[in-house]
C-alpha cells in the first residue's frame, strides 16, 4: 500500500510537470523567445558562472576552515608526523592549482560569453607555452614523488632491531592479538589447529609457543618502535589505526607487517583532549563481511615502565588452557608410539603447514 | 533534404515493445527510404530493424537507453545506502513494501548494504559509464565522423549490444534472489568473494555476477575489435588521422585499452570461478572459515587484486577518455574556436593510455606488496599528472577568447573540465604511496573517484547526449529544462563530494554500515546527513533529464541538419540519417576539424568536407599550396 501511494505521488508530480513544461513552451511560442538562437538565457548562464565561482569558492573555503579541526584527528605516531607534513605541503600545491584553473575557467566562461559582432580568435596552438605547461607540472610532479619514496622507503623498511612485537591476526569480526611471551619469540600458529578454544591455532609442540600470550586490548609502550605482525585466517581485513597512520591488510596465507613509534600516551592524549573516555582505535578498513564495519580493536600506549609491568603480569595461552596443551601432549605421544622410536615429543611435531618465522 | 525536416518522421507507439533496450527506439529510418543508395534493406520486418538491427546508429540508441535504465537503478542503490548513511539511527520501515527481508525490525541489513554497495558501483562502472557512455558514442559518432556507413561488422556490433543485454538481465536478475546479490564490494576481492561461509552474497548472487561479467566483456571485445577495425579501416577519402575529429581519438583509444585489459579481468574471473566451484586453490590458502579449516593451499589473493587491477585501472580510462573526446569536441564547437593544441591533445591521450597499463598497483600500496614495487608505481602513477594538465590547460585555452554559446551540452563541457580538475588533483595525494598509507580505503578515495571519474564522465555523457540528440532523434532537447538540469547537478555533485573530502582525511573508512561505534569517526554525524540529502536531491533532479529526454524524441523543437554549426562529416548528413548514413556519396575531407572562426572566412566554421580551393581568402599559406 505505501509502495502504491509514493509510486502514484511520483506519477502525479510527473504529470504535472509536464504540463508546466508544455504551458512553458507555449507561452514562449507567443512571445516569440522560442525560436531566438541566442538569446538572455547566454548571458544568464554566463553570470552564473561567475556567481557559481564566487559563491562555490566561498562556501568550499568556509566549510573547509570550518572543518578543519575535524578532519584533523590526534596523531600519536613519529613517522605519522612527517606525513602530516607531506600531506597539507601536498595540498597547498594541488590548492594553489585548483584555485588558478577553476577560477581561469569560470573566468574565461563569464568573459568570453557570447557577443554578437565578436568573433573567436584563431589560436590553434603555441609550442612555446605549452613546453611550459608541461614542464612545469612535470617538476613539481618530480618533487613530491622524490619526498614520498624517500618517505615510503623508511617507513616500509626493516623494523629496528629493539621493536617490541605483537601480532595481530583478523577473523569475521574482531581482532585476535597476542604477545611472543618471555622468550621474544612469537610461536608457530597452524590454521588447521583453530578450534572455539585455540582461536589462534597455536601449535604447542612448538616451545616458543608456550609462552606466547593473548590479549583483547592492544598495549605498546610510548617512544619505542613497535612491530605489528599481522594475519588473517579467513577473508581479507585491514589493520587501520587512523591515529598513528598505519594501514597494512590482513591477508590469509600471506603474513604482512608494519611498523611505527607511538609518541603519546593513552593518557597523555586524554589529557590533552579533555575527552577521558578517549581511546587509540584499531579499525578493519577492508570490506570482511557483514559486521565490517563493527570490527575493531582498542590500543592502549602506556609509558615504557607500565608496559614492562603489565607484560610481566600476563599469563601464558598455554598456562591458562592446560586442556589444550595436554591434549597436544597425548597426540605428541600417540604419534611417538606410532613412529616407535623413543624420541623426545617436541621433535615428531607435525611439520607445520603454515608460515612460520 | 529540407523536405526531409518538414515530414512527420516519428511515429510513437509503432515500434517493438520488445525488451529494456529498445522499448523506447524510435524509428530512425522513417521517410528517407527514397534517398538512401543501399536498397536490400527496405521491407525488414520491424524485429530485424529496431530490434536485432545492425545499423550502428540504432545500436547506439539501444546501448544508450538501456545505460539510462542502469543509471537510474544505480542512482535509486545509492540513495538507499545515502539514506542508512544520514540516518543511521532512523527507521526503514516504510522501505519494508520495496526491500521485502532486507529491512529487518526497521533497520536495513547490514550484509544487504554491502550488497547495494556493491551493485552501485558494479552497475555504475560497467553497465552505464562503459556500456552506456562508450557504447552509445562510439557505436553512434565513429561511422558518422569517419564517413563510413556503417561500423566494419554490422553483425558483431549487433552481437555486442545482446551481449550486453544478457549479461544485464543476468545481473539485474541477481538483485531478486533468496541470499541477494554479490556483496564483496564492485572489486570482489576474495576471498570474501569466493566462500558463500563469509557473506550470503557471495554464493548465487556472486555467481550471477561473474557469469554476466564473462557475458559483459565478451560484449566489450566484440564491441571494440569493431571500433578500432572501423577507424583503422574505414575513414572515407583524405581522413587521415590527423584529421579525424578528438572523439575518435579517444574512442579508438578506449577500444584499444578495453581489448587489452579486459581479457585480463576474464582470466580473473575464470580463475574465480574455479577457486568457487572446482576447488582449486588460486586465490585461496589457509582459510578457517565457519568452524571449518578448508583444504586450499598456497594461492594468494594479492594475485587476485593484481589481476583485477590490470583491468580496473584501464578501465577508469575507459570510462573517462570518451568523455575527453567529447567535452574538447563540444568546447571547440561551442567556444567557436579550433581546440588548443590539437596534436597535444592526441599525444596526451596517447600518453595517458600507455601509462594506464602500468599503475594499477597503486591499488594495492597497503596490501603486503612489496614496497619496491610501491615506489615504482607510485613514480608511474604521479607521472600521469602531466598528461592530464596538459589536457585541462588546453581546455582552458580554447575558452580564451572565444564566442562562447552556453548550449546545455556546452554548460555540461564545462562542468566536465571542473570536477576533472577538482577529483584529479587528490589523485596527486592518493597515487603518493607514502599519503596512502593513511588514506587508503577512506571516504577520501571515495570523493575522489567520484569526481573524477564519476561525475565527469556523467557530465560527458550528458554533453553528449544534449549535443548530438538532433543527430539522434532528428529534433532538439529543450534548452531550458537543460539548464536547470545542469546547475542542479553541478551544484549537488559539488554539495556532495566537497564534504566528502573532509570526512575522509580524518580516517573515515568507505564500506561501512555506521560510524557509530567508533569514537573517531561519529563526530561527522551532521556532515553525513548533509551530504546525503544533497545527494538524494541531485539524483532526483536527473528526472528532469530523463523527461527532458523522452519528451524531446517525440515533441522536441524539430531539428536542421547542422543545428551547432559544426564542422565534423556527421553534421553533413540529412537530419535523420537513414542506413547508409549519406543519401549519395560519401563526402571527402581536406582539413583538419576544428576550423572555426578561421580569419579571412565568411562564416564561422568550415566542414571539413570543404576543399581549400574554395576557402582561398581564409587560406593558410600552406593550405593555400593544397588548394592550387
Amino acid at each position: 500500500m505505501t509502495a502504491l501511494t509514493i509510486l502514484l505521488v511520483l506519477v502525479l508530480l510527473l504529470v504535472v510537470f509536464g504540463l508546466l513544461f508544455r504551458l512553458q513552451i507555449l507561452t514562449s511560442i507567443f512571445s516569440g523567445t522560442f525560436t531566438r538562437d541566442i538569446g538572455m538565457s547566454n548571458s544568464v548562464n554566463a553570470i552564473l558562472m561567475l556567481v557559481f565561482l564566487v559563491f562555490g569558492g566561498a562556501w568550499f573555503a568556509y566549510s573547509f576552515v570550518e572543518n578543519f579541526n575535524k578532519m584533523n584527528p590526534p596523531i600519536a605516531s613519529i613517522h605519522g608526523h612527517q606525513m602530516e607534513r607531506m600531506f597539507w605541503t601536498t595540498m597547498t600545491v594541488i590548492g594553489i592549482a585548483f584555485a588558478i584553473t577553476q577560477t581561469l575557467l569560470f573566468i574565461y566562461a563569464y568573459k568570453y560569453q557570447h557577443k554578437d559582432g565578436r568573433r573567436a580568435y584563431f589560436f590553434a596552438h603555441n609550442n612555446k607555452i605549452e613546453v611550459i605547461w608541461t614542464v612545469i607540472p612535470a617538476v613539481v610532479m618530480a618533487a613530491l614523488i622524490f619526498a614520498g619514496w624517500k618517505a615510503w622507503t623508511r617507513i616500509t623498511g626493516p623494523a629496528p632491531k629493539n621493536s617490541v612485537v605483537v601480532e595481530v591476526m583478523g577473523k569475521q569480526f574482531n581482532w585476535l592479538v597476542r604477545y611472543p611471551g618471555r622468550d621474544m619469540k612469537l610461536g608457530v600458529v597452524n590454521y588447521r589447529m583453530i578450534d572455539a578454544v585455540n582461536e589462534w591455532g597455536f601449535d604447542l609442540s612448538d616451545k616458543s609457543s608456550l609462552d606466547d600470550f593473548t590479549t583483547n586490548e592492544i598495549h605498546v609502550p610510548k617512544g619505542v618502535p613497535v612491530l605489528i605482525k599481522i594475519r588473517s585466517r579467513d577473508v581479507l581485513h585491514a589493520v587501520y589505526m587512523p591515529q598513528f597512520r598505519v594501514q597494512m591488510y590482513a591477508v590469509p596465507g600471506m603474513p604482512t607487517r608494519f611498523w611505527f613509534t607511538p609518541t603519546t600516551t593513552t593518557d597523555e592524549m586524554r589529557a590533552r583532549l579533555g575527552n577521558p573516555k578517549f581511546n587509540y582505535e584499531l579499525a578493519c578498513n577492508q570490506v570482511c563481511g557483514g559486521s565490517h564495519f563493527a570490527m575493531k580493536a582498542t590500543i592502549i600506549v602506556d609509558e615504557p615502565d607500565d608496559y614492562q609491568n603489565w607484560y610481566a603480569t600476563q599469563q601464558s595461552f598455554s598456562q591458562k588452557n592446560p586442556e589444550v596443551l595436554a591434549a597436544f601432549k597425548q597426540k605428541a605421544k600417540t604419534m611417538v608410539s606410532q613412529v616407535a622410536e623413543p624420541t623426545e615429543a617436541e621433535e615428531v611435531a607435525p611439520a607445520p603447514l603454515a608460515a612460520s618465522y | 533534404m529540407s523536405d526531409m525536416a518538414a515530414k512527420p518522421n516519428l511515429s510513437p507507439g509503432v515500434q517493438t515493445q520488445g525488451g529494456i533496450g529498445s522499448a523506447a527506439v524510435p524509428a530512425t529510418e522513417h521517410g528517407d527510404h527514397l534517398h538512401h543508395d543501399d536498397h536490400e534493406h527496405h521491407d525488414q520486418h520491424w524485429l530485424w530493424k529496431y530490434v536485432f538491427s545492425q545499423d550502428h546508429k540504432v545500436i547506439a540508441k539501444q546501448f544508450l537507453i538501456t545505460g539510462m535504465f542502469w543509471a537510474i537503478l544505480g542512482g535509486t542503490l545509492s540513495s538507499l545506502f545515502r539514506l542508512q548513511l544520514g540516518w543511521p539511527e532512523g527507521s526503514m520501515e516504510w522501505l519494508t513494501p520495496f526491500l521485502g527481508k532486507w529491512i529487518q525490525a526497521g533497520k536495513l541489513n547490514p550484509e544487504f548494504y554491502l550488497a547495494l554497495v556493491t551493485m552501485h558501483g558494479t552497475i555504475m562502472v560497467f553497465f552505464v559509464l562503459t556500456a552506456g557512455l562508450s557504447g552509445t558514442f562510439s557505436n553512434f559518432l565513429i561511422p558518422l565522423q569517419v564517413g563510413a556507413r556503417d561500423m566494419a561488422s554490422g553483425f558483431m556490433n549487433m552481437l555486442s549490444y545482446w551481449f550486453f543485454f544478457l549479461s544485464s538481465v543476468i545481473m539485474f536478475s541477481s538483485l531478486f534472489i533468496e541470499t541477494g546479490p554479490a556483496a564483496a564490494g564492485w572489486t570482489i576481492y576474495p576471498p570474501l568473494s569466493a566462500l558463500p561461509q563469509s557473506i550470503p552474497g557471495s554464493g548465487a548472487g556472486m555467481t550471477l555476477w561473474l557469469v554476466s561479467m564473462v557475458f559483459f566483456i565478451v560484449s566489450q571485445l566484440l564491441g571494440g575489435v569493431n571500433y578500432v577495425t572501423t577507424v583503422i579501416n574505414l575513414r572515407t577519402r583524405g581522413m587521415s588521422m590527423s584529421k579525424l575529429p578528438l572523439t575518435i581519438w579517444a574512442f579508438f583509444l578506449t577500444a584499444i585499452l578495453g581489448i587489452l585489459s579486459f581479457p585480463v579481468l576474464f582470466s580473473a574471473a575464470l580463475l574465480l570461478v574455479f577457486d568457487r566451484s572446482f576447488g582449486t586453490s588460486f586465490f585461496l590458502s589457509d582459510i578457517y572459515i565457519a568452524g571449518q579449516a578448508l583444504s586450499n593451499q598456497g594461492g594468494s589473493p594479492v594475485l587476485f587484486q593484481h589481476l583485477f587491477w590490470f583491468l580496473g585501472h584501464p578501465e577508469v580510462y575507459i570510462v573517462i577518455m570518451p568523455a575527453m573526446g567529447m567535452v574538447s569536441e563540444i568546447l571547440a564547437t561551442n567556444a567557436r574556436k579550433p581546440i588548443f593544441g590539437y596534436r597535444a591533445m592526441i599525444g596526451s591521450l596517447i600518453g595517458i593510455s600507455l601509462l594506464s597499463f602500468v599503475v594499477w598497483a597503486h591499488h594495492m600500496f597497503v596490501t603486503g606488496m612489496n614496497p619496491f614495487l610501491g615506489s615504482v608505481f607510485m613514480f608511474l602513477t604521479l607521472i600521469i599528472a602531466v598528461p592530464s594538465g596538459v589536457k585541462v590547460f588546453n581546455w582552458l585555452a580554447t575558452l580564451w577568447r572565444g564566442n562562447i554559446r552556453f548550449t546545455a551540452a556546452m554548460l555540461f563541457g564545462i562542468g566536465f573540465v571542473s570536477l576533472f580538475i577538482s577529483g584529479g588533483l587528490t589523485g596527486i595525494i592518493l597515487g603518493n604511496a607514502t599519503l596512502d598509507i593513511q588514506m587508503h580505503n577512506t571516504y577520501f578515495v571515495v570523493a575522489h573517484f567520484h569526481l573524477v571519474m564519476g561525475s565527469s564522465a556523467f557530465f560527458g555523457l550528458f554533453a553528449g547526449v544534449y549535443h548530438w540528440f538532433p543527430k539522434m532523434f532528428g529534433r532538439m532537447m529543450d534548452e531550458k529544462l537543460g539548464y536547470i538540469h545542469f546547475w542542479l547537478t553541478f551544484i549537488g555533485v559539488y554539495l556532495v563530494f566537497m564534504p566528502m573530502h573532509y570526512v575522509g582525511i580524518a580516517g573515515f573508512p568507505r564500506r561501512y554500515y555506521a560510524w557509530t561505534g567508533f569514537d573517531a569517526f561519529s563526530q561527522f554525524a551532521d556532515m553525513n546527513r548533509f551530504i546525503s540529502i544533497a545527494a538524494i536531491v541531485a539524483f532526483l533532479g536527473q528526472f528532469i533529464f530523463i523527461f527532458n529526454f523522452f519528451y524531446s524524441i517525440f515533441r522536441g523543437r524539430r531539428a536542421t541538419e547542422n543545428p551547432w554549426n559544426s564542422t565534423t562529416l556527421e553534421w553533413t548528413t540529412p537530419v535523420l540519417p537513414g542506413h547508409g548514413n549519406w543519401p549519395g556519396e560519401i563526402p571527402t575531407v581536406y582539413r583538419w576539424p576544428y576550423d572555426y572562426s578561421k580569419p579571412g572566412s565568411e562564416v564561422d566554421f568550415i566542414p571539413q568536407n570543404v576543399p581549400y580551393s574554395q576557402t582561398h581568402s581564409s587560406n593558410l599559406p600552406y593550405e593555400q599550396d593544397m588548394a592550387d
